[in-house]
């Protein structure tokens, strides 16, 4: 089978220069094509005679690049002749000639600066649009809160354990494991430091410090917000997407009372449960690591927990889930009812749920901290 | 009858509505009379479901009222609205039935919802209900084993759940093979009659529109066009009307959507 991309060769005849073009002229091979085109350069006033007689097959940006090329190697003292094209090739060519208008491109106006600062500025406002209106749905979804528990019957019980079976005892395996296996690598890793300075018995007052303030709480809320934020997003925003929300409110009924509400309500109960089962696991796996590499027997571990830390210790961790869970469940359904247009924004604004989420639990945590630290707890 | 239909159930007066940039409406008159089946016919994008969501207080416009039945929509507080709402179904154009719900359940959604009926009474609305778009037997099936006209049909029994006063369909007709089209057809003209109700019909395929409507609204570039009976609008020498009825390809509604000039748009250069 012959080569037959699209080919140019140009032979010096007597006092002129003939250019033979020749197999397929097609977009394909358009890039190689404009290269070579670039590169002929005749001497100034030899007449040139393009030669398209071997020409297999033409398209428009063939075309194109044969009128642009020609065009090109065409000055006042160089003529420059097309021949031997094939009819349909003929009418092509003059059809895209037709069209063709040199212009010089100009850059988009205004400085790089002043358009980066531009930037910075419009997405500075998205934010401060996005906080006015999430604080709405805030306010929103407090009165219905309210109003929903001036009249109980409307708090709807089924769909809150619905939610808490899938938001807590789904998640216990996962959140058990994670919290585990931390406290395995908090001790593993003091108990390296504080050997050293012959205070193993310490690791255990780091271990439950660190665990029952912080890190429970903290890693069960982002493994919550992974779970259980992103779904409550993608189920709100595939129920928007169908118009179910629509119907609803079509239909006289409150998406906020009937979405909103249980899917809140459920994992501000579920959630100081899943960190106590994560303050459980952790201390248990850490119990293990202190016997296993310390020689701290269970009950000696337990000895030194019962002195090292007082029930406030415990409480402090607890007493943040609740909040922790308001903002992941709020975040969840306000991007969730956010969503529009089409399937790509459902994974937009799940994506943004979590990542939403997440940051606002450790800057609640932050102010807790703050706030614990005046209180002298 | 004649009584009737001689009252006006909704009242829509100089209505103005902006989306962003995007013009709607700019000063629609509407009325639209009880007992009746009126379709509101128009070009795709030109805002007719944006009108059924007005007319819902789902949106609130810009200028003008939206009375139904004598009460201005957008005057009413959240408790009001809900409650007019009630007296409204709206059939939308993906049927938008609760995914995770069978279709009993849909159906029995606004029932449970809105009353402290007994089971059993429940249960026998429902069937009604389901008895009256012919799929009482489809009861156990999810929504997502229905096909498309079967899901409108469903749809249309949760619309009809709480005997309303009316019915707004959110293009019914659209993508529907030629059986569940002649279906809904006649479905949407039978409870209309049946059950006494004033049925909103937003389409744009003309022939079922003219077919089950007593009165016919074509919308345009934000205004009424023309109104009157199927027939009237069949004999319309407007040019509009006749490129719309009868579907021509250009005539006043252009060919070419409004563009740059052409030289400009093929080299990129910014105007």
């Amino acid at each position: 089978m012959t080569d037959t991309r699209g080919r140019i060769e140009s032979i010096s005849a007597g006092n002129r220069l003939e250019i033979h073009l020749s197999g397929r002229w097609e977009v394909g091979y358009a890039a190689e094509l404009e290269i070579a085109l670039a590169q002929l350069s005749p001497p100034v006033d030899q007449p040139v005679l393009i030669d398209l007689s071997g020409l297999d097959r033409l398209d428009t940006t063939g075309a194109w690049l044969i009128h642009r090329g020609s065009e090109a190697l065409r000055s006042p003292r160089r003529s420059v002749t097309l021949s031997g094209a094939r009819a349909e090739h003929e009418q092509l060519i003059a059809r895209v000639s037709g069209l063709y208008q040199p212009c010089e491109i100009q850059p988009p106006a205004g400085n790089a600066l002043i358009r980066l600062v531009a930037r910075l500025g419009e997405n500075a406002l998205t934010v401060l649009d996005t906080a006015a209106s999430f604080t709405a749905f805030i306010g929103l979804t407090t009165v219905t809160l309210l109003r929903s528990l001036l009249h109980p019957r409307r708090l709807r019980f089924n769909a809150i354990t619905v939610h808490m079976e899938a938001t807590g005892i789904n998640a216990l395996p996962i959140v058990s494991l994670i919290s585990f296996l931390i406290g395995i690598v908090m001790v593993y890793q003091s108990a390296f430091q504080l050997t050293r300075f012959g205070a193993q018995i310490f690791v255990i007052d780091l271990l439950a410090f660190s665990v029952l303030r912080e890190l429970g709480v903290l890693l069960t809320s982002i493994v919550v917000a992974g779970r259980s934020g992103s779904a409550f997003a993608a189920e709100i925003g595939s129920m928007k997407l169908h118009e179910e929300i629509d119907a609803m409110r079509a239909l006289g009924m409150d998406p906020v009372e009937i979405l909103v509400l249980p899917r809140i309500l459920s994992l501000m109960v579920v959630l100081p449960l899943l960190v106590f089962t994560a303050d459980v696991m952790a201390l248990l796996g850490g119990a293990i690591m202190c016997w296993i590499s310390l020689d701290i027997a269970p009950d000696l571990f337990l000895q030194r927990l019962r002195s090292a830390v007082d029930l406030p210790t415990f409480w402090i961790g607890i007493v943040k889930a609740p909040f922790f869970a308001g903002l992941i469940a709020l975040t969840g359904c306000y991007e969730g009812l956010q969503v529009s247009g089409s399937a790509e924004s459902v994974g937009q604004r799940t994506t943004r749920a979590v990542v939403e989420s997440i940051f606002l639990v450790i800057v609640a945590d932050a102010l807790f901290s703050v706030v614990f630290t005046i209180l002298g707890l | 009858m004649n009584q009737s239909d001689s009252k006006i159930l909704i009242r829509v007066r100089d209505l103005h509505f902006t989306r962003g940039e995007r013009v709607i409406f700019s000063g629609v008159d509407l009325d639209i009379p009880a007992g009746g089946v009126t379709a509101i016919l128009g070009p795709s994008g030109t805002g007719k479901t944006t009108l059924l969501r007005l007319i819902g207080g789902q949106l609130a416009p810009d200028r003008g009222t939206i009375e139904v039945d004598g009460i201005n929509v957008h005057q009413l507080g959240t408790a009001g609205l809900y409650a007019l709402r009630k007296r409204m179904g709206m059939l939308f154009q993906s049927g938008a039935l609760f995914t995770d719900l069978t279709v009993f359940e849909n159906v029995a959604f606004p029932l449970r919802e809105h009353t402290v009926l007994p089971e059993p009474v429940i249960h026998a609305l429902v069937l009604l209900k389901l008895q009256a778009v012919g799929l009482r037997g489809a009861r156990e099936m999810m929504p997502s084993e229905l096909s498309g006209g079967m899901a409108r049909r469903v749809a249309l029994a949760r619309a009809i759940a709480l005997d309303p006063d009316m019915v707004m369909y959110d293009e019914p007709f659209a993508g529907q093979d030629p059986i569940s089209m002649g279906v809904l057809v006649s479905l949407i003209r039978r409870l209309n009659d049946a059950m006494g109700l004033t049925s909103i019909v937003v389409t744009h395929d003309v022939p079922e529109a003219c077919a089950i409507a007593d009165h016919i609204y074509l919308v345009s570039d934000g205004r009424v066009v023309e109104g009157g009976a199927p027939s009237a609008l069949a004999a319309s020498e407007s040019a509009w009307v006749r490129q719309f009825m009868d579907g021509l390809a250009d005539g006043p509604v252009p060919f070419h959507y409004p563009a740059r000039d052409y030289r400009a748009d093929m080299l990129g250069i910014e105007t």
